[in-house]
């Protein structure tokens, strides 16, 4: 089979999964559906090893096979079909996305064991997926369009999962309202290129570009700022990026799919492949290395105080995401990548132990009520904090390999991107300090009530809570089942932690300088054309890094080791001594705040007054009003002679009669 | 005979008819009133069929007949229908269908 069958094969796994479980949640008996869901991923993750295999049979430079399905449309020279490009860029991206969709679908099967929605929840995580590679394998903008809706559709109902918490809906319809800017920003995006260069397709397209555009050429710069807030809308980015953290309302382990590990990483993919209409345009390419590395400062401080474990997560990985985008902004499309997938492996493991506290805490989220589970849960302890070390990017770690391969680029391209390097240092050390600050609070001190239950070999099991509003909650379909599931007693969930703390540690290897980079070798067929294709840091200017890196990390998790362990009392202190800056970052830069108070208020006013005056005054009033009055006059006569009386019909056919017998009686004399 | 004197009786009936079908409140009676004036009509087509000297008046007659067979028929059903959901039959009662 070639390449591009497997492709498809990639494609209708996971669709087929969702349309078995989704028609059959009726007859599918207990664990069933998931079992389902997460063989049709695995199949599909052994699909893209297939087009992995195949790919690497095809010389070098005939690897960026298209093959289409049918034409959609055709008129002129235009045409867009359903088409897919499966090259190196793709694979990649397949493999990440179903092999660490595999794992949570898995984790899955135990973690949401008690939920009353089950087939309903992964009947909507088989349609992520295969929204995802639909995304990710798409040869033409309309695909990549098609599967860029998709998977907002999906992350909508995948937060607005539990529909009876209020604060689930509107998280939801936040997301969506703002990924669909994201949305319109990519169409009009795909409407200018289609305008100027004549096709849409993607290889004609980049092969192109610079016959129709000189460099830095107005429309194109305002393309790829358009794809950029595409970009940013989806990998929640400045200033769009206050979707994500409410977005933790869904299930933990959608948080870890989508919310970490895969959709949001779509930003950094659509980036790398405009890569040729990006580097025609680098005033748009600096924005987007300007915005990242605003970004990944901006959520790194954030999460120095958030207290809400899955949030202080989320915003962990709005600033990876940060680094993503600054990396491929500034053309290091291998580090960019290669920190993409560790990143995927330790933030989806972080999730999924966070997953296991908040079960064993019976639905908590709040770090200030945790602590000490180290004891109580030695497996989720270990696995957490291999994240957590991965995330810090401490020596060995796979972080540590990806992030600094990023900013050693930044640093060799020199000028305003080594300054932006230089503060993604900045950010590493934030990221160092709240990484360990997590595992500090929830695993070490003294054991929490639960922690101390857990331990006496019971599992805590309080009244189900919103962990936002504290409000007490049903456990009926539509809410968090009342069962809670932690790793240390569920083997599936076990089972797809353990893989993915081993890559957390060893999917560094895979591009260690000097020694081997496989990622980079292999994905280079899609990146040759890059201007940037020979530009790289050397060696030693990397082992430099490196070591540059690993100090940093290693400075953080001091300073965490000695806020929240040697002197307990040092965030109290500083919260007293700066209350201001504390209520800033706690209320997140008053980001909220301000869109709450320039976008939707003003727009829910409007909508008032549309309801009030032109859909009631002017609409049904005078529209609806005025037509049912002239109906009603005109028809008056009418009704009045339809008494009911019979004697008055009969009287009136009577008369009637007379009148025809009268006329025909005068007009035929 | 003129044929005159038998339209004569033919149209006093009908208006007889008439006239109970307007005045009359009971439903009985209005059908009753409704078979005259169909009767009345008989009338002067077998009138007409004999003045004529062809039988298709005749045959009109019968049919006229059948109709108002049928017509009494239903006519009655309904109104013991109606007399069986509310004792006094009133024709101004049943007034429903006003517009």
């Amino acid at each position: 089979m070639s390449a591009t069958s497997y492709g498809w094969l990639v494609l209708a796994f996971p669709l087929a999964g969702t349309l078995i479980v989704a028609l059959g949640w009726r007859v599918l008996p207990g664990r069933l559906p998931g079992w389902i869901a997460t063989s049709a991923i695995f199949l599909a993750f052994v699909s893209s090893i297939g087009a992995l295999l195949d790919l690497l049979d095809h010389s070098e430079d005939e690897r960026q096979l298209v093959d289409t399905a049918w034409t959609y449309a055709s008129t002129g020279n235009f045409k867009a079909g359903l088409t897919i490009l499966v090259d190196p860029l793709s694979v990649f991206m397949c493999l990440v996305v179903s092999g660490v969709s595999f794992l949570i679908h898995l984790y899955s099967v135990a973690y949401m064991g008690g939920d009353r929605g089950y087939a309903r929840y992964f009947a909507y995580l088989n349609f992520f997926v295969f929204s995802m590679l639909l995304l990710v394998l798409a040869g033409n903008f309309v695909i990549l369009i098609v599967g860029w809706a998709f998977v907002g559709a999906a992350s909508y109902l995948l937060i607005s999962y539990w529909y009876r918490r209020t604060t689930a809906v509107a998280a939801g319809i936040k997301a969506f309202v703002i990924n669909v800017i994201g949305d319109i920003g990519l169409v009009i995006a795909a409407f200018l290129i289609l305008d100027n260069v004549g096709s849409l397709d993607f290889l004609p397209v980049f092969q192109n570009a610079h016959d129709h555009f000189a460099t830095n050429d107005g429309t194109l710069v305002a393309a790829c700022l358009l794809l950029l807030v595409g970009a940013f809308a989806k990998s929640a980015q400045l200033p769009l990026h206050t979707w994500l953290p409410d977005a933790m309302e869904g299930p933990t382990p959608v948080s870890a799919l989508i919310h970490a590990a895969t959709m949001v990483t779509a930003g950094v993919y659509l980036i790398a492949r405009m890569h040729p209409l990006f580097e025609l345009a680098p005033t748009a390419a600096d924005v987007g290395a300007i915005i990242g590395c605003a970004t990944l400062l901006f959520a790194g401080t954030v999460a120095l105080v958030v207290t809400d474990l899955k949030r202080v997560i989320a915003y962990s990985t709005i600033s990876q995401i940060g680094y993503m985008v600054m990396g491929v902004s500034f053309a290091a499309y291998g580090a960019g990548l290669f920190h993409l997938m560790t990143h995927a492996f330790f933030k989806a493991l972080l999730f999924m132990g966070a997953g296991s506290v908040i079960g064993a805490m019976a639905g908590i989220q709040d770090m200030d009520r945790m602590g000490g589970f180290r004891r109580a849960m030695p497996f989720t302890f270990i696995t957490f904090t291999i994240g957590a070390f991965a995330l810090a990017g401490f020596p060995l770690f796979s972080g540590w390999f990806s992030k600094d391969e990023i900013i050693a680029f930044g640093l060799h391209r020199g000028g305003g991107y080594a300054v932006l390097a230089v503060l993604g240092y900045v950010g590493a050390l934030l990221t160092a300090f709240y990484s360990f600050r997590m595992v500090f609070r929830v695993f070490f001190g003294d054991p929490a009530p639960e922690a101390a239950e857990l331990e006496r070999g019971h599992l805590a099991h309080g009244e189900p809570m919103n962990p936002t509003t504290g409000e007490p909650e049903d456990t009926d379909v539509g809410f968090p089942g009342p069962e809670h599931y932690v790793a240390e007693r569920a083997w599936p969930m076990k089972a797809a932690m353990g893989p993915l703390a081993l890559l957390a540690i060893v999917g560094g290897y895979l591009a260690v300088p000097g020694l081997d980079d496989v990622i980079e070798k292999f994905l280079e067929p899609t990146f040759q054309d890059s201007r940037f294709h020979d530009t790289a840091p050397t060696d030693g200017a990397e082992v430099l890094g490196l070591v540059a890196g690993g100090i940093v990390s290693i400075v953080g998790i001091g300073l965490a080791w000695v806020v929240y362990r040697r002197r307990p009392g040092t965030t109290a202190r500083l919260v007293e001594r700066f209350p201001r800056a504390h209520r800033f970052l706690g209320r997140k830069w008053y980001f909220d705040e301000l869109y709450d108070s320039t976008v939707v208020r003003p727009f829910a006013r409007f909508g008032g007054f549309g309801r009030r005056v032109i859909e009631t005054d002017f609409v049904q009033g005078t529209i609806v009003g005025g037509a049912t009055g002239a109906v009603r006059a005109g028809s008056s006569f009418a009704r009045a002679i339809q008494t009911g009386y019979l004697r008055a019909y009969a009287l009136l056919l009577l008369l009637g009669v007379a009148g025809m017998t009268l006329y025909f009686l005068l007009n035929g004399s | 005979m003129d044929v005159t004197w038998y339209l004569v009786l033919s149209a006093f009936i009908f208006a007889i008819g008439v006239a109970g079908v307007i005045s009359r409140r009971n439903p009985l009676v209005v059908l009753l009133c409704l078979e005259l004036m169909l009767n009345a009509g008989n009338l002067a087509l077998i009138a007409f069929s004999r003045m004529h000297g062809s039988e298709a008046g005749q045959v009109f007659a019968l049919i006229v007949m059948v109709i108002a067979a049928c017509e009494v028929t239903i006519g009655l059903g309904i109104i013991v229908a109606m007399y069986r959901n509310r004792l006094p039959i009133d024709i101004d009662e049943m007034s429903e269908l006003r517009g």
